[in-house]
């Protein structure tokens, strides 16, 4: 679906961020890219997408060479990438619900956008999304009156209401207590395999990665040194990866029982699972 | 025990200037050239002294204040200065939004900022009365002029101010509306605007309350409006109708500044 050959991205300051990356992110794949601070991976996101513009290398979408598209092409591109940030990125002063809308500006005209006449058929995708999501009620309330995690889950809807094909996650729980960071992941997660979406989640939180991911890429100074399954990131692994440091806290054992266990990665069950999570997540929101 | 041991540090906080004698040096320069400077300032204090009663007699004739003596003329004059006002704060923002987002170095390419910082800088060059004198010569007596000096000089004003504040803005939401896929107006709509749009309208404001004071001082080199009738007014030496036109200046622009911070508070 997604397939990334020979990225390169040299900033005008004369450094090297990625060194002639090769990846290949298959259909519904949900892939967390960890690395440390500097490693390249919000770069690997954003010349996907081209909001930074990759020096050499192509990105293939669905077949098509995002790298070599221009203008309106390149828009049409970006509507099958949605994209999720670390500090969410919502405009503070519009209403929830302009934030969500704002997902499809790729498909309105600027009259449209400007006089805020979405397409009806719009107006009700972005309630289903916010409903699922929890935050129906607070579509009409102004971006900056929501809490952290109440923000990511907009963000999130601005995402999906998109219809991508690849999620594009920078991020998301760097600005997140732990248990919001939890919920935010697992959403992500669960909307994933609803929607059959593919996914690449930068994130630091080696545990949520190895919770929420089915695959796991490392990156250490613009290069991929790890690639595999997460029960493989050994004490090992992620000394390549970070450096030298005592991992054992790190790793998370296999058996590790509770909460957790419900949302590993592999025990799925999304059809039992998702009316507690959703009454959960609405729990979080009001609160 | 342990705290007697270690030495005290002195602890300064680094001098601007390093050297000290430069320092000492440019402090005295400093004084010696305002000596020399007051030195040159011939003060006449017999001349102060006896013009004390005749500024008393100037002011004792503003009183009592005339509104009807002249009252034609004056409304005549608040009038124009206001349909001056309006249409040059509105032609000088109408111009100025594209200068400015044009004059935003982060949204902006790079030849179409420097065009735009080159109108902004040719604009802000000149005070109000200089181009006044200028307009007036080009399109002769009366309050066009006034009207194409003001907007003009809304246009450095406000483009300058709304291209630092979209500068200012957080690069965050824009990139994000920029990920959907949205148009370069969208994107200005949806991550710039929503951004800038409550500073603009109170500097929409403040520059209205400007262009009517600068109204009633472009009448006075000839670009009409009120500064023409209280120019009139102390050529005639009717005192008394001046200062019933300079209590009425005072009151509009009171109620401009007290609505437009109303307004400012309602906007953020």
């Amino acid at each position: 679906m997604l397939q990334i050959r020979g990225l390169t991205k040299r900033y005008r300051t004369g450094d090297l961020a990625l060194k002639s990356i090769d990846l290949d992110v298959p259909d519904g794949q949900v892939m967390a890219l960890i690395g440390p601070s500097g490693a390249g991976k919000s770069t690997v996101i954003r010349c996907i997408n081209r909001l930074v513009e990759p020096t050499g290398g192509m990105v293939i979408l669905n077949g098509a060479n995002v790298t070599a598209l221009g203008g309106r092409e390149l828009r049409r591109a970006r509507r099958r990438m949605g994209m999720i940030f670390q500090e969410y990125a919502l405009v503070e002063r519009l209403t929830v619900m302009e934030n969500v809308l704002s997902g499809r500006l790729g498909y309105v005209g600027f009259w449209q956008s400007f006089m805020r006449k979405f397409p009806q058929s719009e107006v009700d995708q972005a309630f289903q999304l916010l409903a699922r999501v929890g935050l129906d009620h607070m579509a009409h309330k102004r971006a900056d009156e929501l809490s952290g995690g109440q923000r990511q889950r907009v963000g999130i809807c601005r995402a999906l209401i998109q219809n991508p094909d690849l999620l594009l996650v920078d991020e998301p729980t760097a600005s997140l207590d732990p248990k919001t960071s939890r919920q935010i992941m697992r959403l992500i997660k669960a909307l994933c395999e609803e929607r059959k979406l593919s996914a690449i989640i930068n994130i630091h939180d080696v545990m949520l990665a190895q919770l929420f991911a089915e695959r796991i890429v490392g990156l250490q100074l613009g290069q991929i040194v790890y690639d595999g399954p997460p029960n493989r990131l050994t004490a090992e692994v992620l000394t390549r990866i970070y450096g030298e440091e005592d991992w054992s806290a790190t790793i998370r054992k296999p058996d590790e029982d509770g909460d957790e266990a419900t949302s590993q990665p592999r025990a799925t069950a999304p059809l039992e699972t998702r009316q507690p999570h959703h009454d959960r997540d609405r729990m979080a929101g009001l609160t | 025990m342990t705290a007697a041991t270690i030495a005290p540090r002195h602890w300064r906080r680094p001098p601007l200037i390093k050297r000290a004698s430069l320092r000492w040096a440019l402090g005295l320069s400093a004084l010696v050239y305002l000596a020399l400077a007051l030195g040159t300032i011939d003060v006449n204090w017999t001349r102060v002294w006896e013009g004390l009663p005749r500024g008393a007699r100037f002011f004792a004739a503003f009183f009592p204040p005339n509104f009807t003596g002249r009252w034609n003329d004056i409304s005549d004059g608040i009038l124009e200065s206001l349909y001056m006002t309006v249409a040059s704060t509105v032609i000088g923002i109408a111009i100025s939004i594209p200068v400015g987002l044009g004059a935003a170095k982060n949204i902006a390419p790079r030849a179409v900022y420097y065009f735009c910082r080159g109108i902004l800088a040719l604009s802000r060059s000149f005070q109000e009365i200089i181009l006044a004198i200028f307009f007036v010569k080009l399109f002769g007596f009366g309050p066009f002029a006034g009207l194409v000096t003001l907007s003009f000089a809304t246009i450095g004003f406000y483009g300058k101010l709304l291209a630092e504040d979209i500068e200012d803005t957080d690069p965050s939401p824009p990139e994000a509306v920029r990920a959907t896929g949205a148009g370069w107006l969208q994107w200005i709509n949806y991550g710039v605007q929503p951004q800038v749009m409550p500073r603009m309208i109170g500097l929409a404001l403040y520059r209205f309350d400007i262009n009517f004071r600068e109204s009633a001082v472009v009448g006075i080199v000839g670009a009409g409006g009120i500064g023409a009738t209280l120019d009139t007014a102390f050529n005639r030496y009717e005192f008394d109708s001046a200062a019933a036109i300079l209590l009425i200046i005072i009151s509009i622009v009171m109620l401009v500044e007290y609505s437009s911070s109303y307004v400012r508070r309602w906007v953020q």
